[in-house]
Parts: structure tokens; C-alpha cells; sequence
């Protein structure tokens, strides 16, 4: 494992360093709001899921829900991060419809989590480690619809009250990829540890990117923050195109005004939404309705020892037990269900070769299939049964993938498509003696040229016997035989 | 019965349990009474039908012996305090026409100890104010006048904010009166209207469903004729509630039990700080009389020091506006009350807040907003928690030397409607309240003498946090010397 190279963007008048730093908005996994007792599902019709307290009326108090906590903290503990026995929930102040209270419950000074850390992989293998600076339990906010009537907007407060963790990361960021692979691993952390479901599209985690470019060793730039992105593909564009936006304003000489932007997804350009001028003042001050949140360190120690595996150390098996590539790891060990297909493919076999045959084979077909894993016809039991059949020598490498690909048409087993096809390899060396022989006979003019020096032309007699045998010779025996018989 | 208004809440309970009247006679009796002291505008709502319906089945539960501790006796409502189906306002316009789906905590536990409820009381605006003149539904007249000197033949007012409430208890036109205290505003007008009023340890009682002014200074607490019906109705209201995450969890001593204890070896402080600078000398000589009571009865008395108190009142306006200014952030005209339409959301929120909110409570947002903003939070509001520290840190070392504090209820007796008073003056109201809000802790006002004027005027007791025991045994033993058994010239016969 190599430490990365904090990577380089050239410009017109030379290089630049790209700083990210991401705050990412994840859902708690509840079944019950952050201050009431109602329903946090998704799904359900408009203003189903709102009590007294979400919808704000008169008198009507928070009182927080322990499970969310408990999550926040297990969180916290997953990120490596110092949990903070005494945390405060703050107001911040602003007037919005689907804001009912006019505030929001949130924690700015003191939040429940404090500084910890995940570590990264990225495509060529090297890995670093990138900074969480805090975590804190917020309410999100309800959801204001403009395009149901042409003069009055529509308001749903289903989310309002919904409890969200707020987990900022330090500004440890140098690029797009490392953005992204930070995403997916804090996702798989999330997963992994069940405190979110880490869908993006429904809404339950979404990042804002605070992005700048600076010289490298300069003082940092002006930061812009590109607000709710809630895909993994768009956080990645809308942070390349903002680092070739602001280059391009300061190679012409312009400054980056600090503001809040929105991403296009059609378009995948970011555009402004709000100044730093016209930024709210939230008035932060403690909730008075409140307590200070404070935590037992025996709760705290009792959630850490009932911790899952999380993706770093399933990785680390992954490398020991297993010896695969640390890029084959992260990828497995960033979804539990991944792993545990993995893992049940692998047991008994090659499993390097089963992790092969899954990254490349099944996750490509599956993605052109458009299915997840836990709708893959081929079973991991099937998946480890055929590269059995690879490694004891009855099929060989190409026929596994037709095997494979009827495995996937009809869920069958390898053995039985095998079977039922004829695939099984031939072995027989009087079988393929004899089909040496008859393409030599064929061949006498490569014969001569291949024992004249032209050595090249094994490959040609290989695959003309492979052909004879309609690729169910086993390559092993063709090249011995085939050498007696050429060199002998 | 003939003078059924006579009666104390403890006494009809009596009467009830020995059939000398129905409760549907003792609430018929009241809603009368309310009819006939209409003119001082305390009721803003009047529930009778509700309230004969309540007395029935009060009269029910009695004929069976299942009669609860306030089994019949009629209640008024401050109109802060949520209650189900009846229009709750906070006597503010833009709270117009908001019927609550729910029940506030507090009055849930009157019901469900049997009272009858009679309507609800007129109060200033989200309660606040001192005078019950910021109020959308005008003020409340005090059924006392002045029988001499310069008050005489003005109208008064019965204090504030829960001003509806003490009047109509003056005006025996209920027999027992939740109010809410955030500064003094149930001592104050109790004091102005010669009723007894406690504001308890705050989180005794809950906040579930009463329209919220300053969360952490809010506190409900009962005004009542006397000290025995004080300790009856606290008893009552009090009560742990996992709705509100401030409410506490500690039982509440046995209050009837305190109204015959005495204070003998009881040690009661005199804080110097509050005697003030060209103070009304009958405020000091009532000072002087309620310390000598006591000191009959068995307690010591010693002066004591409350270095802080003097930033009181400045820290009050600074914390108490800025949890306002986010607390009433939700009346913004979109799911309840009032709404003026405008061009733009913000344009409804201008107009609608424009209309809906009086010029007090405006005052106040606009204080409360500047006092959390960017650049100004510091040196404000910070430094404001900082001296409520400092003042709650004034009575923990004071209440190591004594059991309790003697101070006057209020720099003065009741003044006259519509006075124009400038905003500082109003608020020196407060003088003497304020820091057991600060502080969290209970006190309690006694009517123990009248003015010369013939006006009441009130002695405090404060004690420490969860001590409303001891403001019961000192407020029994004043009760007791003072002998005040003067009714209001308004009141209800």
C-alpha cells in the first residue's frame, strides 16, 4: 500500500492543488424521528408522518429520541472519532415554509462526535488517510413543492423532524476521485454499522463540496460550497467543473467570490445560488427546550463492543485470508453483501480467481443486466462451483464464460450446463493425439516453417487443435503433446 | 348554601364532599358571577356549556365517592395554556382562531382531579407585559380601587401578564387560576389583586401545550384565594411529564401537610440588595411587619447578601426577548392562526407578522433578534447567561445560611390603566420576580396588607429549588398574621 501523491491540476500558467472538504447530510436509520414520536419512513403520502411537534404548533416541545443518539454514537465510534459525553443542541434561526418552528435543531458548538478519521483506497492502489472534523444530530426540514399549482406552493413536513447526522470532513481532499472514494467509503461505514440506509437517490445521504484551488504551498483560496448533491457520479462533476471553473476565473486574473452554489445534473455545471452577502444569520443559541445531551461512558463502551466488522477490517482480512489485491479488497469490503458473496463463493476455492470472476465477470453482467447482487441468477455457491471446475482442469477459462453466460440465462448450475452442453474438456491424450496428428497433416508447409525457426507458429497449431476439439481440449495436454510432437 | 362565592376552593371541595351544594350549583354560581363582572374584561372566552356538562359529571363522580381533589371546583384558564377544542390565543391576534387538537399537561391534571373549567382569561400578548394592556383584547380592569389619595376613581390595572387571572379571582369569578410566570407574571398581579401566587421550581410543572414566551423562565403555577388552596391546586398542576424534557422527576412534599408545620426554627434572610433607592415606605414598614410575623412565629431573620441582583433585570431583557424572538418565529402565518396574503413568502411573512404581532411583542423580537445576531451574540447574550449564572450561584450561597427569603412582592401597589409609563419604568416592575426566574427556583406572594390608599400589596418568599414547602409554611404563618380578609370592591356577591 503506497501514500498517494496529493495530485496536480495543470492550468494555462501552471499547476494547481485542488482542497476539498465535504459535508455530508446521512439519514439516521430510526424508525422514529429526532424529537417525535412519528414515523421517519419513506414513502408515505404527503403530511402522513407529522405530530405536533414536527408540524410546530403552539406549546409544543422536543424530546429526544435515544435510538437516534445511540445510532449517532455508534456512527462516531465506526469513524474512529472521539464521542463527546456532553453535547448541546443549538437553534439556528431562519424563517422558511417548510421550516416549521422557524428554527432548526441542530448542535453548532458543542456536537455529540468529535475529530476521527477514514481511510481511502483509490484505483491505483494507494490509500490515505482523510480527516472527519466533527458529527453532529440535526432535524432536517420539511419539503416545499412549487410545481403542483400555478400560484401557491405546496408544503409536505413528512421530513420534517427527521434525523439527520451532519458529518464534516476536514479539508483533506485533493481531487474528484478522492472525494468520491471518501463518499463511498463513509457509505460503507454507514451501511456496514446499519445507522443509514445510505440510499443517495431517496434523499438519505447528500454532500455539499466546499471546493478552492490554490498554488501549491500557498495560503489556501476562496471557497465555494456546491450544495445537495446526491450521487456519487455528480459530486464528481460538480467538483471537476468547479476546479476548472474557479482556474479559469484566476488564470484571466478574477478572484472566486465565497459562495453557495447548485449543481445541474444536465448540464454538470454548478451555478450560483447565494453571496456570501446575502448568507442568513442563524442566530445560533442553545435550545432552551433542551438539556444538555449528556452520555454514560459505560453506554458509550457498551455500544463500541457490539460493533459490526466494519469495512478496514474486513478489508484486512480480505488481503490476509484471502491474499487478494488491495483494490479487489476495498472494492469487496465496501458492501457487506458484496463481502458475504464473496466469501461464501470463495470458500474452498482459488480466491483470487473467484474475486476475478466477481469483480469483472458477474458485476459486469449484472450492471448490463441492471440487477443488484441480491438478484444475481448465478448463486455464489454456482459462481465457487465453477471456477472449481476451472481449477480441476474440466473446463477450461473460455468455456467457463459461456458456462457462465447460460449460467446467468437460466440460473443453472455449472455442473449441469457442463453436462447438458458437452463443455466438459477433453483430457484423453489419445483423443487429442489424434487431433494433433490430423492438423499437422493439414499444416505440412507451417510444419517445416515452424522447425525452420518460426516459433512463433505454436500458437497457430495451438489454437487449430483447440478449434478441431471445439475449444474442449484441455490447453495443458494440447501444449505438451503438441511440443513431443513438433519438437520430438 | 347562600354565599357560595365565598367559599375557598378548600372549602367548597368540603361542602361538595358533604353535599351542602352540587357542583353544578357552585359553577352555575360562577358563571353568573362572571356575567355580573363582565366589565372588567378578565374572560376573553366563556365555556358554560362545557362547564355545566363538567359539574354534571363532577356530580356524578361525587354522588359515587370518586370525587378527585378538585372535584367541582371551576377554574379559569389563563389563555396561554392550550386547551382542546376551545380557541387559544395568547390574547394575540395573529394566534386568532387557532383551536388546539390537545390539552396542555397542566390543566389536563386539573381535569383530571375533577375541576371544572369556566373559560379563559385575558392576558398581555404572549404574555408580556406587567399591566395586562398588551393584550388584542384590550385590558383587564382590577376589581380594586382605591378607597383615598390620588388613585382614587381610576380604573387599575390587575397587573400582568396573567392579569385575567388575578382579577378574576379578585372578582370571584373563578375560584382557582393557573397562570404562567416568567418574570413575575403570577406574582405580580396576585400581589395587585390580594390573591395568593406561587411560581414553582422550574420543571416542576410541565410546559407540554402552554404557548411558549422564554422556555427556560416559563413556569406555570396557581393563583388562588388563600395559602391552603395554593398548596391544594400546586399539588395538582405539579408533576413530572416525559413530554417535556425539562420537567422534573422529584416528588413534591406533602404541601397540606406544610400549611400547619410553622416556621419555628426556621432561618429567614433580608437581602439588602432589595431594598431600593427612594423605595415606597409602605412597601418598607409591610417588609418590616412580615419580618416581625415571622420572627414571632419561631423564625430568625438575618440580613443577607445577593451581590448580583442589580444585573437581574438587564440580563432578564436580554435572555427572555432573545428565547422569544425564536419561540414565536412559528407564528408565520402558514399552518395556523392568521394569515395576510402577499406577493412573495417573505412578503406573508411580513405582512402577516406585521398585522398579527402588538408593538410590545414586536419590542421584543426585535430586541431578542438583535441580541443573538452575528457580531452582538457575545456581548449580549452570553454575558447575560454569564450574570444568570453569577445570580443562580447569589442564591445557592445564600440559601447555605437560611431556609428562605423575605423581599416585598413589588416595588408598588397596583397603578392606574393606561398610565403612560415609559418601557424602562414598566419593566422595574419586575424587580423583585425576575431573579427566582433567573435562578429556577419557587416563590411564592402573600397578600398581607392593604395600602393606605385601601389597594393590596404583597409580601414574597423565595425559597431553594424543589423547597415549595418552605414558601407554603412561611406563606401560612404571614396568611395568618397579616389576617387579610379584605374583598375587592369588584368582586362578584
Amino acid at each position: 500500500m503506497t501514500k498517494s501523491v496529493s495530485p496536480l491540476v495543470e492550468g494555462r500558467t501552471g499547476p494547481w492543488e485542488v482542497i476539498i472538504g465535504l459535508e455530508v447530510h446521512a439519514q439516521v436509520s430510526s424508525q422514529a424521528k429526532l424529537f417525535s414520536g412519528s414515523s421517519a419512513a419513506f414513502g408515505a403520502g404527503p403530511n402522513e408522518h407529522v405530530s405536533l411537534v414536527d408540524a410546530a404548533m403552539p406549546g409544543m416541545l422536543p424530546v429526544i429520541n435515544r435510538f437516534c443518539v445511540e445510532q449517532a454514537v455508534r456512527t462516531g465510534l465506526g469513524l474512529n472519532a472521539e464521542i463527546n459525553l456532553v453535547s448541546v443542541f443549538d437553534r439556528k434561526n431562519y424563517f422558511y415554509a417548510d421550516l416549521p418552528q422557524g428554527y432548526q435543531i441542530s448542535q453548532f458548538k458543542q456536537p455529540i462526535v468529535g475529530e476521527g478519521s477514514i481511510n481511502i483506497t483509490l484505483s491505483d492502489g494507494s490509500s490515505r488517510d482523510i480527516g472527519i472534523e466533527r458529527l453532529h444530530l440535526e432535524q432536517d426540514a420539511g419539503k416545499s413543492m412549487h410545481d403542483q399549482h400555478p400560484t401557491k406552493s405546496f408544503i409536505d413536513l413528512n421530513r420534517s423532524g427527521v434525523a439527520l447526522m451532519e458529518i464534516v470532513s476536514k479539508p483533506d481532499m485533493r481531487s474528484a476521485e478522492e472525494a468520491a472514494a471518501y463518499v463511498s467509503k463513509l457509505r460503507a461505514i454507514l451501511r456496514f454499522l446499519g445507522t443509514c440506509d445510505g440510499n443517495m437517490e431517496q434523499g438519505s445521504l447528500r454532500a455539499d463540496c466546499n471546493v478552492s484551488v490554490r498554488r501549491p504551498g500557498e495560503p489556501l483560496g476562496t471557497r465555494t460550497e456546491t450544495k445537495n448533491l446526491n450521487s456519487i457520479r455528480f459530486i464528481a462533476q460538480a467538483i471537476n467543473s468547479e476546479v476548472a471553473r474557479q482556474i479559469e476565473i484566476l488564470e484571466d486574473g478574477g478572484t472566486i467570490d465565497q459562495e453557495t452554489r447548485l449543481f445541474d445534473n444536465a448540464t454538470g455545471q454548478t451555478r450560483p445560488m447565494r453571496s456570501k452577502e446575502d448568507a442568513h444569520d442563524y442566530r445560533y443559541f442553545p435550545d432552551p427546550d433542551l438539556l444538555p445531551l449528556k452520555l454514560d461512558a459505560a453506554w458509550v463502551d457498551q455500544i463500541r463492543d457490539t460493533l459490526p466488522e466494519l469495512p478496514d477490517a474486513l478489508r484486512a482480512r480480505l488481503l490476509n485470508q484471502y491474499g487478494l489485491t488491495p483494490y479487489d479488497a476495498s472494492l469487496i469490503s465496501e458492501d457487506r453483501a458484496v463481502a458475504a458473496y464473496y466469501e461464501t463463493a470463495a470458500a474452498g476455492q482459488d480466491a483470487k480467481i473467484v474475486a476475478n470472476w466477481m469483480t469483472v465477470e458477474l458485476f459486469g453482467a449484472l450492471n448490463k443486466m441492471g440487477l443488484d447482487l441480491a438478484d444475481s441468477p448465478v448463486k455464489p455457491e454456482q459462481l465457487g462451483k465453477l471456477v472449481a471446475r476451472i481449477t480441476d482442469g474440466t473446463i477450461s477459462g473460455r468455456i467457463a464464460k459461456d458456462v457462465f453466460a447460460l449460467m446467468l440465462e437460466s440460473g443453472a448450475d455449472p455442473d449441469q450446463v457442463i453436462e447438458e452442453k458437452g463443455f466438459k474438456q477433453v483430457s484423453d491424450t489419445g483423443a487429442i493425439e489424434a487431433m494433433i496428428d490430423a492438423v499437422l497433416a493439414d499444416n505440412a508447409d507451417k510444419v517445416a516453417e515452424y522447425r525452420g525457426g518460426k516459433d512463433k507458429l505454436f500458437g497457430f497449431f495451438v489454437g487449430q487443435v483447440m478449434k478441431a476439439s471445439q475449444g474442449q481440449a484441455n490447453p495443458g495436454v494440447v501444449n505438451g503433446l503438441l511440443k513431443q510432437k513438433l519438437d520430438g | 348554601m347562600s354565599d357560595l362565592l365565598s367559599l375557598t376552593a378548600v372549602a367548597a371541595r368540603s361542602a361538595l364532599d358533604k353535599k351542602e351544594c352540587s357542583a353544578s350549583e357552585l359553577t352555575a354560581a360562577y358563571l353568573k358571577a362572571i356575567e355580573d363582572t363582565a366589565d372588567n374584561n378578565a374572560y376573553v372566552a366563556v365555556t358554560a356549556e362545557k362547564a355545566m356538562d363538567m359539574a354534571k359529571a363532577s356530580d356524578t363522580r361525587l354522588a359515587k365517592g370518586e370525587g378527585g381533589a378538585l372535584e367541582g371546583i371551576p377554574v379559569g384558564v389563563k389563555d396561554m395554556f392550550c386547551t382542546k377544542g376551545v380557541e387559544t390565543t395568547a390574547s394575540s391576534q395573529i394566534l386568532k382562531g387557532f383551536v388546539p387538537t390537545y390539552e396542555s399537561t397542566v390543566t389536563s391534571h386539573l381535569w383530571a382531579d375533577g375541576a371544572v373549567m369556566l373559560g379563559k382569561l385575558n392576558c398581555d400578548e404572549f404574555a408580556m407585559g406587567s399591566a395586562n394592556e398588551t393584550s388584542v383584547f384590550g385590558p383587564v380592569t382590577n376589581p380594586w380601587t382605591a378607597a383615598s389619595g390620588d388613585l382614587k376613581g381610576k380604573a387599575l390595572t390587575p397587573g400582568g401578564s396573567s392579569g385575567g387571572s388575578a382579577a378574576a379571582m379578585a372578582a370571584r369569578s373563578c375560584l382557582l387560576a393557573p397562570g404562567t410566570d416568567t418574570g413575575g407574571s403570577i406574582r405580580q398581579p396576585a400581589a395587585f389583586c390580594g390573591m395568593v401566587g406561587l411560581k414553582p421550581t422550574y420543571g416542576r410543572c410541565s410546559r407540554r401545550g402552554i404557548v411558549a414566551f422564554a422556555s427556560s423562565l416559563d413556569q406555570a403555577g396557581p393563583i388562588t384565594r388563600d395559602v391552603a388552596d395554593c398548596a391544594l391546586m400546586m399539588t395538582s398542576m405539579a408533576g413530572h411529564d416525559a413530554g417535556d424534557s425539562t420537567s422534573i422527576d422529584a416528588p413534591m412534599p406533602d404541601l397540606m401537610a406544610a400549611l400547619s408545620t410553622g416556621v419555628k426554627g426556621m432561618r429567614i434572610g433580608i437581602p439588602d440588595q432589595y431594598t431600593l433607592e427612594g423605595m415606597n415606605q409602605e412597601i418598607v414598614a409591610l417588609w418590616e411587619k412580615g419580618r416581625a410575623w415571622l420572627e414571632d412565629a419561631g423564625a430568625s431573620c438575618v440580613p443577607v447578601s445577593l451581590p448580583h441582583t442589580q444585573y437581574a433585570l438587564p440580563a432578564y431583557y436580554i435572555v427572555a426577548p432573545a428565547e422569544a424572538s425564536s419561540n414565536l418565529a412559528r407564528y408565520d402565518g402558514v399552518r395556523y392562526g392568521q394569515r395576510v396574503e402577499g406577493a412573495t413568502l417573505d412578503d406573508m411573512y411580513a405582512k402577516t407578522r406585521g398585522a398579527g404581532f402588538g408593538d410590545e411583542v414586536k419590542r421584543r423580537i426585535l430586541i431578542g433578534t438583535y441580541v443573538l445576531s452575528a457580531g452582538y451574540y457575545d456581548a449580549y447574550y452570553i454575558k447575560a447567561q454569564q450574570v444568570r449564572r453569577l445570580i443562580q450561584q447569589d442564591f445557592l450561597t445564600v440559601f447555605e445560611q437560611v431556609d428562605a427569603l423575605l423581599t416585598p412582592s413589588t416595588p408598588t401597589a397596583a397603578f392606574p390603566l393606561g398610565e403612560k409609563m415609559d418601557a424602562v419604568s414598566m419593566f422595574l416592575n419586575d424587580v423583585f420576580t425576575v431573579p427566582a426566574n433567573l435562578a429556577g427556583i419557587p416563590a411564592i406572594s402573600v397578600p398581607s396588607g392593604l395600602s393606605s390608599d385601601g389597594l393590596p400589596l404583597g409580601l414574597q418568599l423565595i425559597a431553594p429549588a424543589l423547597r415549595e414547602d418552605t414558601l407554603i409554611r412561611g406563606a401560612a404563618v404571614i396568611e395568618k398574621a397579616a389576617g387579610f380578609d379584605y374583598v375587592a370592591t369588584g368582586a362578584a356577591s
